[in-house]
């Protein structure tokens, strides 16, 4: 970080701003304050993982439900219903069982452990910049003011955005208040406390996968355990397999199969749906494009095509995280300073310095530390 | 440069007031910005430069989120090595943050900071706003 005196005299066509400098008084402050990283302060009902790295909802006890149920499960199917069937029928049977397992893992800790798109909140700056524009809208009047919206006009349907009060701001089109995490979440869908997280703009499709392949590993696991009972009933008969079969263990997983088939496969169906008509389960829950409100409602948001729909789902570009997590935080929020008064200068000054500096810092910081921006 | 300058002039001036350019979702829920001209700056700027700006930037965020082949082929690169691929390259979508910084860098450079204003990244902010910073106008000063 070079001095940015000696820069100010030098250019003097704009030594009024400088992009990428520090005061001398600046290197010492900075010196002195411990680094924290922006997760510390996050304003958000969430938990933070691994320095920032992972991030997740505050109740995380069903997710954990959902590890162990999937572990044990594929575990005794693993143990004792391959050893057979691979040698009676096929040594493929471990094999596909052994990558949809690690498939399902995989985009479960994916869906559970990044950023749905949690919008940050509004800066003082910028909230009192609203409030302004919303008064001037409604003409200051001595009572509280009626609920905020905006109308805006998307594809021809009209959609209403609403102010939330919690981050202040005008939430985008499909963007939601998630009541659990306390944040404003991107095309929010829903809050899945299985995968301990909220589903939104940046995890949909994660979620989306991981419970497309739960449902062939539930269908794939539930199909070979009956399979293996008919084997060795035919081998010895079905009392003797009972009897013989440690602590009942096919029928733990013949029972959670059986219950998890109906309600994943029916979810995965659902999701299916969802996707193909480019809906959110919170838009589809509300019926906000259901003809039945009015004869020219209609999906703003919809290609018009099955196909393509799911491409932009599944398959479109990922969008980088918009908080900061592993950042750090800056000494000075930048303030506005009054407009007469020079007194408070220097406090203005020296957080305007920082904010910009925060600003080539933090892009440098970011581009290393790639885990933080998933 | 023989000039001597006082500790006063080395600070930086005071922000004087800022200016928020908000998202335009007539198209939905594509990022773009607003290209009405903000009545604060009449004074500083000319409205064509200040539409370029924002017309510019609509479009580089355009390209980051465009659906197409490109990114299709990425979308499934990436899903087919269990998104491993990201820890050795760029998603595009980065590609063009870093370029946008660039762009903003440079009209700061060039155009905004010649007259006292300070365009901030709108990642900083969420992409919700594009901050535009009014610097007081010093008399005093190193500057124009």
């Amino acid at each position: 970080m070079h001095l940015g005196v000696s820069e100010s005299m030098r250019e003097c066509e704009y030594s009024q701003i400088s992009t990428r400098s520090s005061t001398p008084m600046e290197t010492p402050y900075k010196k002195r304050a411990p680094k924290k990283r922006k997760w510390r302060s996050f304003p958000g009902r969430n938990k933070f993982y691994c320095n920032g790295r992972i991030m997740m909802a505050k109740q995380t006890g069903v997710f954990y439900l959902t590890l162990v149920l999937i572990l044990v499960t594929c575990g005794l199917f693993f143990t004792f219903d391959c050893r057979f069937l691979a040698v009676e029928l096929t040594p493929a049977i471990p094999v596909i069982g052994g990558v949809l397992f690690l498939f399902v893992l995989g985009t479960l800790l994916r869906t559970s452990f990044s950023d749905p798109g949690v919008l940050p909140r509004a800066s003082p700056d910028e909230a009192a910049d609203l409030e302004r524009q919303i008064d001037v809208a409604n003409g200051s009047t001595g009572y509280r003011p009626p609920p905020r919206t905006k109308e805006v006009v998307i594809n021809g349907q009209t959609v209403k955005l609403k102010y939330c009060f919690t981050c202040k701001i005008f939430r985008p089109p499909r963007a939601s208040h998630c009541s659990l995490c306390d944040n404003c979440v991107e095309r929010f869908d829903h809050h899945c406390p299985w995968v301990g997280n909220c589903v939104g703009r940046r995890n949909y499709r994660f979620f989306y996968m991981f419970i497309l392949s739960l449902s062939f590993l539930t269908i794939f696991i539930f199909a070979f355990v009956i399979t293996h009972i008919i084997l060795r009933s035919h081998q010895n008969g079905f009392l003797t397999v009972l009897k013989d079969s440690p602590a009942r263990y096919p029928f733990t997983e013949v029972v959670v199969c059986f219950f998890s088939v109906w309600s994943i496969v029916g979810l995965s169906g659902f999701h299916t749906y969802l996707i193909s008509s480019n809906q959110t389960t919170n838009e589809d829950i509300k019926g906000s494009w259901s003809s039945k409100r009015g004869k020219d409602n209609h999906n703003p948001y919809s290609y018009g095509n099955i196909f393509t729909n799911c491409c932009a789902a599944l398959c479109g570009p990922l969008p980088p995280s918009l908080i900061d997590r592993r950042g750090f935080i800056q000494s000075d929020t930048p303030q506005l300073a009054p407009p007469t008064n020079g007194i408070t200068m220097y406090g203005a000054t020296q957080s305007q310095q920082s904010h910009m500096i925060s600003s080539a810092e933090c892009r440098t910081y970011q581009s290393p530390a790639r885990g933080g921006r998933r | 440069m023989a000039e001597t300058h006082s500790l006063q002039d080395l600070q930086q001036p005071a922000v004087s007031s800022k200016v928020f350019v908000q998202r335009d979702y007539g198209s939905g829920t594509t990022c773009r910005f607003q290209t009405k001209f903000p009545s604060e700056l009449d004074s500083r700027l000319d409205k064509q430069q200040f539409e370029e700006t924002i017309q510019t930037l609509n479009n580089l965020y355009a390209e980051a989120e465009k659906l197409g082949g490109k990114s299709y082929l990425e979308g499934c690169l990436a899903c087919l090595t269990a998104y491993t691929i990201f820890l050795c390259m760029e998603t595009h979508y980065e590609k063009m943050l870093k370029k946008i910084a660039r762009f903003i860098k440079d009209q700061n450079e060039k155009i905004y900071a010649p007259r006292g204003l300070l365009l901030t990244d709108p990642i900083e902010r969420g992409l919700r706003v594009v901050e535009i910073t009014i610097f007081e106008d010093r008399s005093v000063g190193s500057g124009r």
